[in-house]
């Protein structure tokens, strides 16, 4: 399912463990939202975030055969949207979560999985194995209202998110670099996992106040709170 | 204070003082002043306006020691209130001016005072001295939404915004040029003061209507004249101040 532990140098790693497509259902959905809490709870000045995966896939997105084996079309479709609203609140955490968030995409990140991903601050990918991709115009998917939203706040060049959207393009390490979609691509797991702990550490090194990082990281992308549902309210009341 | 002179065809507000140039309502009524009297110059063709400091510091932000300087927190709370609003009508004044502006950077801008350069048209920073730093989270602060709004506006990248933003990162005018939030790097003080009034220079020669100008600008900023109205991180929506860990 996942993993939460946490480093001497106070960093989480949340780790999607299993060899297999880490396909989003709710059980694991709903173990990552409890990790995530569990991050939050234990959040101090100075925490780091770090989600990572074992095996051949970071996530392959939502979990499809299980909305096909409810039996008939309509009900898988309610199983379908039943996953959508669920992964809200983990991405409503992630952009509320009270200290600086880095995804190391181990190996595939497709649809729900690549929204996963990008629902952090920083992304690394691997530069050998693993490819980005928007599925769903391959697989007969229209995107949910707050995957747009994201993929707009964070990916900057319309060409860039057309030819993930509209293309379903496969998008490797060196590309997505270029594309604008991640930080950096890694040769192998190895360099991934140091690369990532080594930006882990200096972010934690400057102990930011993780209410105000959070606060910040809201009003730099207003839209996607507002469809995330984490409006205005919330950031007056805190003050 | 602030001067306000003509150079050719080219005004330069300069801001004066070897100090940090903070944003208190002193300096901000002073330079809203000479915008007043900018605006009664005829606007077609369209003059253009040049914007720089003396010293170390282009602007160092609010005067948060000023704020602080009372043992009344609700004092504490207007002062806050007060600058605020007196900086979104500058912001206001600018993005409405009847001509093209230029800010010359030649020291530091941070927070606040980086704010107040991306409110203008084009941005020309001295190479060898001198950040672009949105310093709030590491002051402990949160970057109100006006500040959010004009970087959306001006910085197109949001990696380059997350990295303003979110590593509160201390920008020289070669990074900034490279995420595309400085048009142009200038040699000493005096060469980057020069190379914004030969592009004033050459902007005149267009003869443009400074109304219409305007109002074109007005379009184009208009997310962040939608926040000018309040400022989430002095007031709650019902018009009282916040107790706030300012």
């Amino acid at each position: 399912m996942c993993t939460l532990e946490k480093t001497d140098d106070n960093i989480f790693v949340l780790t999607l463990t299993g060899d297999d497509e880490h396909r989003l259902n709710p059980t694991l959905i709903g173990s990552i939202l409890s990790a995530l809490r569990d991050a939050k709870e234990q959040a101090t000045s100075g925490s780091v975030l770090i989600t990572t995966s074992r095996g051949k896939f970071f996530s392959n997105g939502f979990d499809l055969a299980w909305a096909q084996a409810a039996g008939s079309k309509p009900k898988a479709i309610e199983r379908l949207h039943h996953m959508v609203e669920l992964l809200k609140p983990v991405v409503a955490e992630l952009i509320s979560l009270p200290m600086p968030t880095i995804a190391a995409i181990n190996g595939h990140a497709a649809a729900g999985g690549l929204i996963l991903a990008l629902s952090h601050d920083y992304v690394y990918m691997k530069r050998d194995r693993g490819v980005l991709y928007m599925s769903e115009v391959d697989i007969g998917l229209t995107i949910p209202d707050y995957f747009n939203v994201l993929l707009r706040a964070k990916i900057g060049s319309p060409s860039a998110r057309r030819d993930v959207l509209l293309r379903g393009a496969k998008v490797r390490g060196d590309e997505a670099v270029s594309m604008g979609i991640v930080e950096g691509a890694h040769d192998n797991e190895e360099r991934l996992r140091e690369a990532t702990m080594s930006h882990g550490k200096q972010l934690a090194s400057r102990k930011w106040d993780g209410e105000v990082y959070k606060e910040i990281r809201k009003g730099l992308y207003p839209e996607l709170c507002v469809v995330l549902g984490l409006g205005e309210a919330e950031v007056i009341a805190k003050l | 204070m602030c001067t306000l002179e003509k150079r050719g065809n080219v005004y330069i507000l300069t801001l004066t003082g070897n100090d940090e140039h903070r944003l208190n309502p002193t300096l901000l009524d002073s330079i809203r002043s000479a915008l007043r009297r900018l605006r009664s110059e005829p606007t077609s063709p369209s003059s253009v306006l040049i914007t720089t400091a003396h010293g170390k510091f282009f602007s160092n932000g609010y005067d948060l020691s000023w704020a602080r300087s009372t043992t009344s927190q609700s004092t504490t709370s207007s002062r806050y209130r007060m600058m605020s609003s007196k900086l979104r009508g500058l912001v206001s004044d600018l993005i409405s001016l009847p001509m093209p502006t230029i800010a010359a950077i030649t020291g530091h801008a941070s927070a606040a005072g980086m704010a107040f350069a991306l409110c203008h048209d084009y941005v020309i920073m001295r190479r060898d001295r001198g950040f672009l730093y949105m310093s709030e989270l590491d002051i402990g602060l949160v970057v109100p939404a006006l500040f959010v709004a004009l970087m959306e506006c001006k910085i197109g990248s949001p990696k380059a915004r997350r990295d303003v933003v979110l590593t509160a990162a201390k920008l020289t005018a070669e990074m900034a040029v490279e995420k595309g939030i400085v048009d142009k790097v200038g040699g000493s003080a005096e060469e980057t003061v020069e190379a914004a009034v030969r592009l004033g220079e050459e902007m005149f020669k267009r003869k443009w209507d400074g109304q219409v100008y305007a109002k074109n600008r007005m379009v184009v900023m208009g997310k962040v004249l939608d926040e000018l109205g309040f400022d989430g991180t002095v007031e709650e929506e019902n018009g009282k101040g916040i107790g706030s860990k300012l």
